[in-house]
């Protein structure tokens, strides 16, 4: 017999759909539930509920159970994945439930909550499960796959109903964008235009709700919530806009799925969930480092350039005050951009620079007054061009200011 | 059985004062009537009626925690009200929601939220992008009118965290500018604002009664009231008094509605401008 191939041959040849049709359709489906996931749980995140939707994962699992148990009483395959899913939905919904009448009711925290639901709900579904295997029908039954998710002999059905889940939440999120971001940055403002804010909310809980039992089986119930969470985070680093944020995500969750599934495909001993969470926190890792704005990488290159404004910036004030500069990373800015001639004497441009910055600086030292509570006066330090902080009114007012305290001193002065 | 003829006078007289409220009611752009909130078993607006005019500013004035904030909240539904009713432009306010405009806190939202300057305000613009909130040419180029009016053009592409506290009221107003509203119901749009930004406001808002709108702010300078507004609601749970600014804002209904909270140094000031 030949040997099998080895694992990084099989696990492009999945990655490239050809490990068998089946596979490549788990790994389309894997894929389709990524971009759901990660889209879906972008206003979960917004909305600063993530964790509801651990609750909600754990909670399938006396459904599973449940489902099985009835669909064999009732002389059906107990493995079908529609039955099973729809017990994990039923038993999910009362889970979310739960969460919800506990926060409403009574005085406990919506974190209190969440981690109530989730162990009850999850202990007796282990029992459950326990039971289940200690019957002659449960041993092959391998709904210990729920748990952490096994794409191992799933079946051309199971992945249609998967990417058709996955495609339907999708929708659902396309349809719904507007009224959940409204809601998420300020439902106050989205409740006085009439919108019905408790519906909204219960709309997203259920589209995560749908997302997390069509991914039970592909990522298992412990890790859902990796691929609810982990895309949203790591898109916020990529992009200051909602749409972006939910679009990158979509991305970040896709590949993930995709990627995820093809590489448990080439090596079926693993289970599939977390891989999966794996290639999603990879990609968290990169867009770590390497996101604009956001990423390290970034932000140690916006330190360095602070630093070259900080010394460019008091540079020219002493330029302007006519005092003499020894800090050689000052002489050395101010010479590369040809403010000074080699022998430290400003040049035409540099008197011009200096002059600016002090007006600015004066403009600046007015606004430091006014802001002295704002939490962004520390924006108000000359090293961001005036411009750039305040609107032309303002600017306008502090020149105002400045020229009637210089009329001011004037008058003192004769 | 004969009713009495004193009787028979009052229940006429009682109907007439009864119309009377409620064509009050219709002429003016908002009218409350027994509204009660609570939170729990305390109310936070105990009863209170107020009416505001059409073309009018109107300030709501008294003490922290005296339920400003929550009458503006409960008049638009934004927390439930115990009792009470509603009445914008003389129909009921879920007919004529889009004749209103809001402006919240501005406390009240996550500033670091990843959006940008122009998507809030197209929010203002929420009910004209159809079911699939498709954004058009048109809709951006009235968002940035919108921000042309309160002087923040510059800033429409800035993310909203990176703006003043001055700054990102302008937006919320220009948010409420968006909404093309007949009254505007403003919660302290000028707490924790620069003076360049003070003045910008209340330029707006002047235009806007300029132009026969309404605008009501839950306000807390008590030295700008007579300055900015033509009328004052005056509240402190319950409803101390009501109407024109030269009328309603004496040390006296102050007194009543602060207790002794209120700084006499202020109310001192006001007696003097009173004899004055």
């Amino acid at each position: 017999m030949p040997m099998s191939s080895p694992p990084l041959e099989a696990f492009v040849s999945a990655l490239l759909l050809q490990a068998g049709y089946n596979a490549a359709l788990v790994a389309i489906g894997a894929g389709l539930l990524g971009i759901a996931a990660g889209a879906g749980g972008t206003f979960l995140f917004l909305r600063k509920r993530a964790l509801v939707s651990d609750a909600i994962a754990h909670a399938t699992l006396p459904g599973v159970g449940i489902a099985f148990l009835v669909m064999v009483g009732l002389g059906l395959d107990g493995r079908s994945l529609v039955g099973l899913l729809a017990g994990s939905a039923l038993s999910a919904a009362l889970g979310l439930l739960c969460v919800e009448w506990i926060t409403r009711r009574t005085r406990l925290a919506e974190d209190t909550a969440i981690g109530a639901v989730l162990s009850v709900f999850f202990g007796f579904g282990i029992v459950l499960l326990t039971v289940i295997q200690t019957l002659s029908q449960g041993r092959q039954a391998g709904l210990e796959g729920f748990l952490l998710g096994s794409t191992a002999g799933m079946l051309y059905s199971d992945a249609m109903v998967i990417a058709l889940g996955g495609v339907l939440a999708v929708l659902a999120l396309v349809a719904l964008r507007r009224p959940m971001t409204l809601v998420s940055f300020d439902p106050g403002f989205a409740a006085a235009l009439g919108l019905n804010t408790r519906r909204i909310d219960l709309a997203m809980m259920l589209l995560v709700l749908a997302v997390t039992v069509t991914g039970l089986k592909i990522v298992g119930l412990v890790l859902v919530v990796a691929l609810l969470i982990i895309p949203p985070v790591a898109a916020r680093l990529w992009s200051e806009r909602t749409d972006h944020v939910v679009l990158i995500a979509g991305a970040i969750g896709g590949v993930s799925g995709y990627a995820g599934a093809a590489m448990s495909a080439a090596a079926p001993g693993l289970p599939t969930g977390p891989i999966i969470v794996l290639v999603a926190f990879s990609l968290f890792l990169l867009s770590l480092a390497f996101a604009p704005g956001r990423g390290v990488l970034a932000a140690a290159i916006r330190h360095r350039r602070f630093q070259l404004r900080l010394h460019r910036r008091q540079g020219l004030l002493s330029l302007a005050r006519g005092e003499p500069i020894f800090d050689p990373l000052t002489l050395k800015v101010l010479r590369r951009e040809g403010l000074i001639r080699p022998d430290r004497v400003p040049t035409e441009a540099g008197r011009i620079e200096a002059g600016r910055a002090l007006v600015d600086e004066r403009r600046f030292e007015v606004a430091r007054r006014i802001h002295r509570d704002d939490p962004l006066s520390h924006r108000y330090d000359g090293l961001t061009p005036i411009t750039a902080v305040m609107t032309g009114d303002e600017i306008a007012e502090i020149d105002r200011m400045l020229a009637a305290s210089a009329m001011l001193r004037r008058g003192e002065g004769s | 059985m004969a009713m009495r003829a004193r009787d028979r006078i009052e229940l006429v007289q009682g109907r007439e004062a009864e119309a009377a409220a409620r064509a009050e009611a219709a002429r003016a752009a908002m009218a409350l009537r027994e509204i009660t909130v609570s939170y729990g078993e305390s109310p936070a607006v105990f009863s209170v009626d107020a009416t505001f005019p059409r073309d009018s500013l109107v300030a709501i004035v008294g003490p922290n925690g005296a339920g400003k904030s929550t009458l503006l909240k409960a008049a638009l539904g934004v927390v439930p009200r115990l009792s009470g009713t509603v009445t914008v432009f003389g129909t009921p306010l879920e007919r004529a929601r889009e004749r209103v405009a809001y402006v919240p806190q501005r406390a009240s939202v996550d500033w670091d939220f990843p959006t940008r300057v122009i998507d809030v305000v197209m929010m203002g613009l929420y009910r004209e992008l159809g079911l699939l909130g498709l954004v058009r040419a048109s809709h951006r180029e009235r968002a940035l009118a919108c921000l042309a009016r309160v002087g923040m053009t510059d800033f429409a592409t800035r993310q909203i965290g990176q703006l003043s506290g001055g700054q990102q009221q302008r937006v919320f107003l220009a948010r409420a500018l968006a909404q093309g509203a007949d009254l505007y119901l403003l919660d302290e749009p000028f707490a924790g604002v620069d003076a360049a930004t003070e003045k910008a406001i209340i330029d707006v808002l002047k235009e806007l009664k300029g132009e026969g709108r309404t605008v009501v702010c839950v306000h807390h300078d008590l030295a700008t009231v007579a300055d900015y507004f033509d009328r004052v609601l005056l509240i402190n749970t319950r409803r101390i008094a009501e109407g024109p600014v030269a009328e309603v804002f004496t040390a006296e209904n102050l007194q009543a509605t602060y207790g002794g909270r209120l700084a006499s140094a202020h109310i001192d000031q006001l007696r003097l401008s009173e004899q004055g």
